[in-house]
């Protein structure tokens, strides 16, 4: 029930940011994330910032898939 | 994609089917995981993962579609508040579709009615503030995820005095109708995906009781191919070790307490009410209700004239929503109920159980 | 000749006085210009039709917003013409162009309308022979409507058909999709498109590049409304034969793919009015590659699908997908909307 999907926060206001994905943007509300910084990864849903993508959590995540996927090769 | 390319390398998802394999041949008998997210439902039938689960795990899905627990009153009422004087109502694209007891709004939107798609909530509050002699009505659905949004929405309405901006309050929240889930003696469930960004806005914690409570496991997890299939083997590996716990596997955007900015500012405007899901009837503080002192923002008080309320014989919406059967088992589904000419809710929103199914599973073997 | 465009439309420019003939010598004709047209009679009268045998197409174009980056209504409305005779193997030689205007609609909309139209005429080779021009009440239109016929000829010899797709032939899509279809959308829903625009063109002369190259195309089709997934179950259902996309081969720009994941649309769903999807024999698939890349319009184009089997009992359009299974691909069941879910 949730569409969200993780964007680069390019510039704010205090309660407005304007958000980009490859090029595409849109000016969002920050209502719901008012610490969020330029510079991060946020995921927008309906127009809001929801919540910031933590690099460091993200950076585990897809180096235990790549051993996942790495372990498949060796086969 | 937006996301890295591990999360859809099929290597990487190779590796763990094959753990996923070895560990349902170790249980040894069928484990029955279910997903409670239509996003989920959406993602998994998007990339097939499914038919690539081995038979001894049976994926189902709950009632995650807000669209389809929506109940055909509330459908009702919004195509009444759209008939009114000076009103537009506005709502997301997922609505549209869903069948009400006499039409639906994208009916009414073709005979005229005012009716406007909007991507956002603010995009309504926007309409408001540029058509101050009509009513704007925004349709108030989704869960946990959206109801922030549309909190914040009305927080900016009342700073800004923009009167003529109002809800259908229709939000629903998960852990309620997960309880009756868990309690329902006709359906064994052996673990949860728990939603990914309604957890990212609660906070994994408020999932815990399933574990402590029920013994049943659970674990939170994003919609990339990976996620999803990284989430099936941690649920297996508790199941095999007969362990419960709620685990974080969507650790990049979810934490255990969730965005207390967002949780104040819904508590600011709602109050958790009883409200009717499709197919389990009436739970207690299941939804949320706009406190009595924004009654001026609240279009449900406003009075309407309401039909009867119509669901449509043979449809077993409810049963598929509750993960009790399948969709083909429905005996309306793919002759009466199709993606074009919908019956019920899990057919209408591509979400839906039914939707997706028809959609994306309709390969021989696909069932099981 | 003078160009002179009202502020505004009125009813009286539809009423067919003094209004009428100041709209159509003074917004059209200075772009439109040619010695049929200009005569303004009650019919065009042609020339002779090359040999072959005559096409004849008829489209509608309400786009909403009548102006987006890279085109509008007017250019849209040729592009999406000619390209209905293209695909259909014929050469496209003559337009009609008839408009349904709104009372209240701004003059200078109308007016880049006319210029798009003839920029897409010299674009693509051809000419607007006969006109016409309506205005009806405010709220009973939306600014501008545009509706077309479109006359071509196809040469001796050459047989475009759904019925001549056989096993084994591939699919070439002649440049990234959903261009359009994302760009139109992302505009409604107030997303800035940056660099992305829509793929609006006319597609007549990749086509004859790629039948001078020799290449034996069976039938082809512009992924139009509905997208991808309308063309293929529609060719899948009247070739009684099954088509197998491959993901990782199908081109999308990655614009396209964000405007679809911010919105929530499906991409093979998306319009494109500045593509063709071509169905070629197997053994001649890299040649008619090359051929496609060798033309401009067709830079970008590439192989994403392939004919396999009879549709009896089985899914008709199927996708093997970037993680390694297959999944039946439908068409949408209504206009494809933004969704939160």
């Amino acid at each position: 029930m949730c569409l969200a999907i993780p964007m680069v926060l390019k510039e704010r206001s205090e309660m407005e940011g304007v958000v980009e994905l490859d090029g595409i943007r849109r000016t969002i509300s920050l209502m719901l994330l008012p610490d969020a910084e330029v510079g991060e990864h946020v995921l927008i849903h309906a127009g809001y910032a929801i919540g910031s993508v933590n690099a460091e959590e993200a950076a585990q995540t897809l180096e235990l898939l790549r051993e996942y996927a790495d372990n498949m090769v060796d086969l | 994609m937006s996301e890295a390319p591990e999360l859809r390398d099929p290597k990487a998802i190779a590796g763990l089917i094959r753990e996923i394999e070895a560990v349902s041949e170790e249980i040894g008998r069928r484990v029955t995981l279910m997903e409670v997210c239509g996003t989920h439902t959406h993602a998994v039938a998007a990339a097939g993962l499914r038919q690539m689960l081995p038979p001894g795990v049976r994926l189902i899905s709950g009632p995650g579609c807000p669209v389809c627990v929506t109940p055909v009153d509330y459908l009702d009422r919004a195509l009444a508040l759209a008939d009114l004087d000076a009103t537009t109502v506005c709502t997301f694209g997922d609505l549209m579709r869903v069948p009400s007891s006499l039409s639906s709004l994208e009916q009414a939107h073709a005979s005229g009615k005012p009716i406007e798609i909007v991507y956002s909530p603010r995009d309504a509050l926007l309409l408001a503030r540029e058509n101050p002699d009509r009513r704007i009505v925004f349709l108030g659905v989704g869960f946990e995820t959206t109801a922030p949004t549309i909190a914040a929405a009305v927080a900016e309405a009342e700073a800004d005095g923009v009167d003529n901006f109002l809800i259908l309050p229709g939000n629903k929240v998960m852990p309620p109708p997960m309880r009756a889930l868990v309690e329902d003696q006709e359906l064994k469930v052996d673990g949860f995906l728990l939603p990914g960004h309604v957890s990212v806005l609660t906070g994994w914690e408020c999932f815990r009781f399933l574990a402590d409570d029920y013994g049943v496991p659970g674990t939170v997890v994003g919609f990339a191919p990976a996620d999803v299939m990284r989430g099936v083997a941690d649920l297996l590996r508790q199941v095999r070790a007969d362990k419960a716990e709620i685990t974080n596997l969507y650790s990049r955007v979810v934490s255990s307490l969730g965005n207390q900015v967002a949780a104040r500012l819904v508590d600011q405007y709602f109050e958790p009410v009883a409200t009717s899901w499709r197919g389990f009837g009436e739970i207690p503080d299941s939804g949320l209700g706009l406190r009595s002192q924004y009654a001026h923002r609240d279009a449900s008080r406003i009075e309407v004239e309401l039909p009867p309320p119509h669901e449509p014989v043979g449809c077993a919406c409810g049963d598929v929503l509750r993960g009790v059967i399948d969709p083909p088992e429905c005996s309306l589904f793919g002759t009466a109920c199709q993606p074009a000419t919908p019956v019920g809710a899990c057919m209408v929103s591509s979400e839906g159980t039914c939707a997706a199914w028809y959609r994306h599973e309709r390969l021989t073997g696909a069932t099981k | 000749m003078k160009k002179k465009t009202p502020e505004r439309l009125l009813l009286a420019h539809g009423s067919g006085g003094r209004l009428t003939h100041e709209l159509v010598t003074g917004t059209f004709l200075p772009f439109l210009e040619n010695p049929i047209l200009s005569s303004l009679s009650d019919a065009a009268i042609l020339p002779e039709l090359p040999p072959g045998r005559p096409a004849l197409t008829t489209d509608g174009f309400v786009v909403d917003p009548p102006v987006f980056a890279g085109g509008d209504l007017g250019y849209l409305s040729v592009c999406g013409t000619v390209n209905d005779l293209a695909v259909a193997g014929a050469r496209p030689l003559w337009l009609t162009w008839a408009l349904i205007l709104e009372e209240g609609a701004d003059g200078d909309l109308i007016s880049t309308c006319a210029e798009g139209t003839a920029r897409a005429a010299a674009e693509a080779g051809i000419q607007i022979v006969a006109g016409d021009t309506k205005v009806v009440p405010r709220g009973k239109g939306d600014r501008i409507y545009a509706v077309t016929a479109g006359l071509g000829v196809v040469p001796p010899g050459r047989e475009i058909s759904d019925t001549r797709i056989e096993n084994g032939d591939v699919v070439i899509a002649s440049g990234p999709l959903g261009d359009h279809g994302a760009t139109i959308m992302a505009t409604r829903h107030g997303l800035d498109t940056g660099e992305l625009k829509s793929d609006c063109a006319p597609v007549s002369g990749l086509i004859e590049s790629v039948f001078e190259a020799g290449i034996d195309i069976h039938s082809m089709h512009d992924p139009t409304r509905g997208g991808v997934l309308t063309v293929c179950n529609e060719v899948a259902d009247r070739s009684g034969k099954r088509i197998v996309l491959t993901e990782t081969s199908i081109p999308v720009r990655p614009q396209v793919r964000a405007v679809c994941e911010i919105l929530g649309l499906e991409i093979l769903g998306l319009a494109c009015e500045g593509r063709v999807l071509s169905w070629v024999p197997g053994d001649q698939a890299e040649r008619a590659l090359e051929a496609f890349q060798k033309h401009p319009a067709g830079r970008d184009a590439a192989i994403f699908a392939r004919v396999e089997g009879s549709i009896d009992g089985e899914v008709p359009v199927v996708m093997e997908t970037e993680v390694g299974s297959t999944r039946p691909l439908d068409m949408l069941s209504g206009t494809d909307l933004p969704r939160i879910c």
